[in-house]
């Protein structure tokens, strides 16, 4: 009876000390990419590649996914307007739904799974086959000339991703609810356009966006180059990227939402 | 014991070194000097310290105790900015070639020109072909690395690291996995290269048969220590029983077959039958 308890504390202080030491060791890396990011911008072709590698390879699914969100939307959407006889909102609806909350989030969660796997998978493997180590003894720092281009794409893509989700949820809501259902254009579009705020809405939905990317491709590039050098290494690393992301978005999704609803003062 | 004479001029120089991962001690007190201009083999068997030596000489690793002092300078003492001048006098052949697999040979040979140095384009093509009609693959330059057979790729690998003319060049396993046409190939290179660029090599290698054909000096290692030195032809003729298990490939000898562990008839639990 000790002695399980015992060992459950080991276990729990165990796993405590390491999250505690990833969280210190993944910072420290954080400021190493910011500390090695001047390459990324004195030849950005080097980062033009990896918006390439992130975001246009992400965009397929981020069309896809945006217009079949706001067709959903927009279905559900005026099944309950209608029985407050408030069709003519479906367009705020929409909106605002995907500007304030789907569009960053959703479009958060498709870039962790497609885009930050794919960063760790690609780290990993340089790792796991000396391509870093070869980087670094030709005298060429894997950070500066790896990871922060990765980070950097990422970091610029994801606001424009989740940019064309919204434009893309608002335009299949618009085929559901105006073409589809019948909801009146002019009202869609017009009430639409006086109930979005440019400062409240849309920057607050890029600010979300650009936040989202920081987490991502900080953690996608951190599991990568932290990653154990085997094949179960290079997999895990990948999952926990995933599943880290994941996590980070709804709770970062969560506090911004709070200081943006309240205001930042 | 035949040593390397005093009076060379070395290029490398490692003093008392010691290193651990962890609680695990892997290098227990390394003193080895390399000579300018000569080929070097580091011999030994699996998990004797060989690529960790190697990584320590480029400073990818930091000693415990001691030191490695080459060209002047005590690697672990540089900072970021030294230890990178430091290298870019080096040139690395890593067990598998290392080579970037998104970019085509060309570019992998060109890679470190245009990262180090601001040759204009025409003058790196130049260079990058003259490197690859060294390892006899001028002709392969469009290739990608997947559609290279692994000899080919050591040598493309060979060709990148000697790309900036360094004056030394450490190779980690040359041979392993190469069939024996890329082997002899291989290991003429190496010969060849080093006199040709006035270079230094270290070679980690456990290949006697070929090495023995290049190679000028040898440090034996054995559990973190160096246990024997001396040409190819001293330790091949050695009376000392390990050195001569080693380069004979004999399994019976001082090195142990078996890892060391619990005792046999424990693990299978006879000893409770009995009792």
């Amino acid at each position: 009876m000790r002695d399980g308890l015992l060992d459950w504390f080991r276990l729990i202080g165990g796993k405590t000390i390491n999250a505690v030491w990833r969280i210190g060791s993944g910072t420290r890396f954080l400021f190493l990419i910011l500390l090695y990011s001047g390459l990324s911008f004195r030849r950005f072709g080097l980062t033009m590649r990896k918006i390439f590698f992130s975001g246009v390879l992400s965009t397929i699914i981020i069309v896809v996914s945006g217009l079949f969100v706001g067709m959903v939307l927009a279905l559900q959407g005026y099944e309950t307007l209608q029985v407050y006889g408030s069709e003519e909102k479906l367009g705020v609806l929409v909106a605002l739904s995907l500007l304030r909350e789907l569009g960053p989030v959703v479009s958060g969660l498709l870039f962790a799974s497609r885009a930050g796997s794919a960063i760790t998978a690609e780290i990993g493997l340089m790792k796991a086959t000396e391509q870093l180590s070869a980087m670094d003894i030709m005298a060429v720092n894997p950070i500066g000339r790896v990871v922060a281009p990765h980070f950097w794409g990422g970091v610029i893509s994801m606001p424009i991703l989740a940019t064309i989700f919204s434009a893309m949820g608002i335009f299949g809501a618009y085929l559901v609810g105006v073409v589809l259902i019948g909801v009146d254009v002019g009202a869609f579009w017009s009430q639409m356009q006086a109930a979005v705020d440019f400062r409240y809405d849309i920057v607050n939905s890029l600010i979300k966006s650009l936040v989202f990317g920081i987490a991502i491709t900080a953690i996608a590039t951190y599991e990568g180059f932290d990653a154990a050098p085997t094949a179960e290494g290079v997999s895990g690393a990948t999952a926990r990227t995933v599943v880290t992301s994941s996590l980070a978005i709804l709770a970062l999704d969560l506090v911004l939402t709070g200081f943006m609803l309240r205001g930042w003062n | 014991m035949p040593t390397i004479r005093l009076s060379e001029d070395h290029l490398v120089d490692i003093a008392e070194l010691h290193f651990g991962y962890g609680a695990r001690p892997i290098l227990k007190g390394i003193n080895l000097r390399i000579p300018r201009g000569k080929v070097v083999a580091i011999m030994g068997g699996s998990g004797s310290g060989k690529t960790t030596l190697l990584k320590l000489i480029a400073g990818q690793l930091k000693p415990g105790r001691g030191s490695v002092k080459v060209d002047g300078d005590i690697v672990h003492e540089l900072n970021h900015d030294g230890l990178y001048r430091l290298r870019r006098k080096m040139g690395m052949l890593f067990q598998f070639g290392a080579l970037f697999t998104d970019i085509s040979v060309f570019d992998n040979v060109a890679f470190p020109l245009r990262e180090q140095t601001d040759l204009p384009e025409p003058i790196i093509r130049d260079l990058v072909l003259m490197k690859l009609h060294a390892v006899g693959l001028r002709g392969a330059h469009t290739l990608m690395p997947n559609e290279l057979s692994g000899g080919m790729a050591r040598r493309v690998a060979l060709a990148r690291a000697i790309a900036l003319d360094p004056s030394l060049i450490m190779y980690d396993e040359p041979f392993t996995g190469l069939d024996p046409i890329s082997l002899g190939v291989i290991g003429n290179l190496i010969r060849r290269l080093n006199d040709a660029l006035g270079a230094t090599s270290v070679v980690v290698t456990h290949d006697i048969q070929e090495s023995v054909k290049i190679i000028d000096y040898i440090y034996l290692t054995a559990k973190g220590e160096i246990v024997a030195q001396g040409s190819p032809q001293e330790l091949l003729a050695s009376s000392d029983p390990l050195v001569h298990q080693f380069f004979h490939g004999e399994p019976d000898g001082p090195s142990p077959f078996h890892y060391p562990g619990n005792n046999y008839a424990d693990d299978l639990g006879l000893k409770a039958i009995h009792a």
